[in-house]
């Protein structure tokens, strides 16, 4: 058996990328193109929906089909194309930025919703696109171009969000685990409920270079030493945890998708049954 | 489905009737947010809508509802959003989405007072300029203002219609007082206004191009799911909507922005005279003030000045054909309408020049005009000082 490379997916011409050496865009990339692939499928069911942002740029690579919109917004855009064509394959590619920082909003309610959709984050902990400014990722007291300081903020935990808010999957990988990643895409993919793939990646250009990361080998040891694999992450001690963070699969349900649940809305809208 | 009911006058609210007006339109996607004085079309909706195989999607705010329109939209859907002035604030960035990437679909905004929260219960013509230039970049826009309960009906068909026609979105101006007034309209049989089904693309799929120069003006656009691939973006895109930087390529996507509107003005620029064929004075109006307004032409004919009224369906782009024929054989030119700084005046300034006789009749304070207003305005004596009304 071969294995998957993804390429059927890919625009011919584009390579090679526009994102930095390091950044884990194409990686992360590359793991949902192959999921696609081992997933079976046709482009012409896929819609791609990105935002704004370095991960915002990916839609001009695809041969899917394609909606590149505002900065925070793709999820929004996503749910009506859901909701109205419920067959199709809709994934909502984001930054840290477009998710949880101006797209705050829409992430939790999308959750809330639990729409059958597939958001991919890309959290490299700064607005990378515009020179590496703080974003709702910044761990606090790390610098970036608008925390010369260190940030006084404190940070959004993106996969403990969308379990509070209600997604049936959650999962959390990164460029040093690109086989697993790709895995946890295609689950993410398979469920049919609101799915969250979060992939921690470096920014060697702007986060790393400020935070004494400025090569992506440093990054990636750093990705190593400090993701934990789910199983093992639960139990450590507090102590232990200290510093580190869970990768794998961290929530998974099997709630009812907001398809499912506005079907039985049809049902009964049939019935006459107006409150 | 619904079974069909012996057709009768019925007593319907503006509201009611625009969105009465989607659903005959083929509107089968509604994706809003609640406010005053708009939501009665959300609530006939979310009620219509699961009936008839369409979707009612509460989103969290104005801008997602107005970006799961066009998602919807895109995925083959005549879709619909709305909400009124805070609102439609909020989704002017994502509108100017859908006029890039061309995509069809109808913001109904039912206006209140303002600015921001404002009178929020009362009405105002505030946002006509907002639907015009309410968005950041150069670009065109259709916009239709009715004036009675059936015109909410018939001009929100004519909005499905246009924004089908010219793939762009096309925003139906109403007003709190045309949004909640009711009155007796017949609602006519399907079939009896035509409906615009969205152009398919033909041919060879791999050599489709969604933003393809085309001899009408748009190309066909396909939908989400079918057998033809395409991509849309919120960036500057050549003719395969992938992104291009190319100064070529901006200067003409912009042109064509404007030009499959401007080119079409015929299409698209619907008004209605009442007797103007021999109009000395002639009142320019939109939405609740045209009843005032040929109200107060009767009283002055009555009264030996033969006045006219020239109600304006269609606000962009401004029917300046139609205000210029008029506007020049009259001698006075009076524009009602429920906003401080005169939004529709000063386009009637434009088309007939800083020496016309142009009267302004402006309210601002939540209540309606009244015939005996503009009937002071047209037996002012030319010259005399102009003072604003409350």
């Amino acid at each position: 058996m071969t294995h998957a490379t993804g390429q059927k997916y890919l625009r011919p011409g584009v390579l090679p990328h526009m994102w930095c050496a390091g950044c884990g865009i194409g990686t992360m990339l590359g793991a949902l193109l192959r999921a696609f692939e081992e997933l079976e499928y046709r482009p012409a069911d896929t819609v791609v929906v990105t935002g704004i942002g370095c991960t915002g740029k990916l839609d001009d690579y695809l041969l899917t089909n394609a909606l590149h919109t505002t900065h925070g917004r793709a999820l929004a855009y996503a749910t009506g194309i859901k909701a109205f064509r419920p067959h199709l394959h809709v994934i909502a590619v984001m930054g840290d930025g477009d998710s949880v920082n101006i797209g705050g909003n829409h992430f939790i309610h999308a959750c809330r919703r639990n729409i059958g959709l597939t958001a991919i984050v890309l959290n490299n902990f700064n607005f990378g696109m515009t020179g590496g400014q703080a974003s709702a990722t910044t761990p606090e007291w790390s610098f970036t171009s608008t925390t010369s300081y260190g940030n006084p903020e404190r940070a959004f935990d993106i996969c403990a969000l969308a379990e509070v808010a209600g997604a049936n999957y959650v999962a959390r990988s990164t460029p040093h685990h690109g086989w697993e990643m790709q895995g946890l895409m295609k689950r993410a993919l398979a469920n049919r409920g609101f799915s969250l793939v979060e992939v921690i990646s470096p920014c060697p250009t702007h986060f790393g270079r400020r935070n004494e990361m400025p090569e992506t080998v440093q990054s990636l040891h750093w990705l190593k030493e400090h993701a934990v694999p789910v199983e093992r992450y639960r139990g450590l001690s507090p102590a232990e945890r200290e510093g580190r963070f869970p990768i794998g699969t961290l929530v998974e349900r099997d709630e009812p998708d907001f398809n499912t649940s506005y079907d039985r809305v049809r049902a009964r809208a049939a019935e006459g049954r107006p409150a | 489905m619904e079974t069909e009911p012996a057709r009768r006058p019925r007593l319907l609210q503006g509201n009611q009737a625009i969105a009465e007006g989607a659903i005959y339109a083929g509107a089968r996607f509604y994706a809003g947010y609640p406010i005053t004085p708009s939501s009665e079309i959300a609530d006939e909706c979310a009620t219509r809508m699961p009936r008839i195989g369409g979707v009612y999607l509460q989103m969290e705010d104005e801008i997602a509802s107005i970006a799961a329109v066009i998602g919807a939209a895109l995925a083959g859907a005549k879709a619909l959003t709305a909400t009124s002035g805070p609102g439609f604030s909020l989704m002017q960035e994502n509108l100017g989405l859908a006029v890039l990437g061309e995509v069809p679909c109808v913001v109904v905004d039912v206006q209140r007072s303002g600015p921001s929260t404002g009178l929020a219960t009362k009405p105002a013509q505030s946002d006509i300029m907002q639907a015009r230039w309410g968005r950041h970049g150069d670009q065109s826009v259709i916009a239709l203002c009715p004036a009675t309960v059936g015109e909410c009906f018939g001009l929100t068909v004519q909005a499905f219609n246009l924004a089908e026609r010219f793939r762009t979105p096309v925003v139906l101006l109403a007003d709190e007082i045309v949004g909640h007034m009711r009155e007796n309209v017949l609602l006519p049989a399907p079939g009896v206004i035509a409906v615009l089904e969205r152009a398919a693309p033909h041919g060879e799929p791999s050599s489709y191009q969604p933003f393809g120069a085309v001899e009408e003006g748009v190309a066909p656009l396909a939908a989400y799911g079918g057998e033809y691939v395409f991509h849309v973006t919120s960036s500057m895109h050549g003719a395969d909507g992938t992104s291009n930087n190319n100064p070529d390529n901006a200067a003409a996507r912009i042109r064509h922005l404007h030009e499959k509107i401007d080119r079409h003005r015929d299409e698209i620029v619907m008004t209605r005279a009442f007797d103007t064929a021999d109009a000395d004075v002639l009142i320019v109006t939109l939405g609740a003030p045209t009843r005032a307004s040929r109200s107060a032409a009767l009283e002055a004919r009555a009264a030996g000045i033969r006045a006219g009224v020239l109600q304006l369906q269609t606000v962009w782009p401004f029917p300046a054909e139609k205000v210029a024929t008029l506007g020049q054989r009259a001698r006075i030119v009076v524009v009602p309408e429920m906003n401080y700084s005169g939004q529709v005046a000063g386009e009637v300034r434009k088309v007939l020049g800083p020496a016309a006789d142009i009267r302004r009749v402006n309210r601002y304070n939540g209540t309606i005009i009244t015939p005996g207003e503009i009937l002071d305005v047209i037996m002012r004596p030319a010259g005399a000082k102009e003072d604003a009304a409350a």
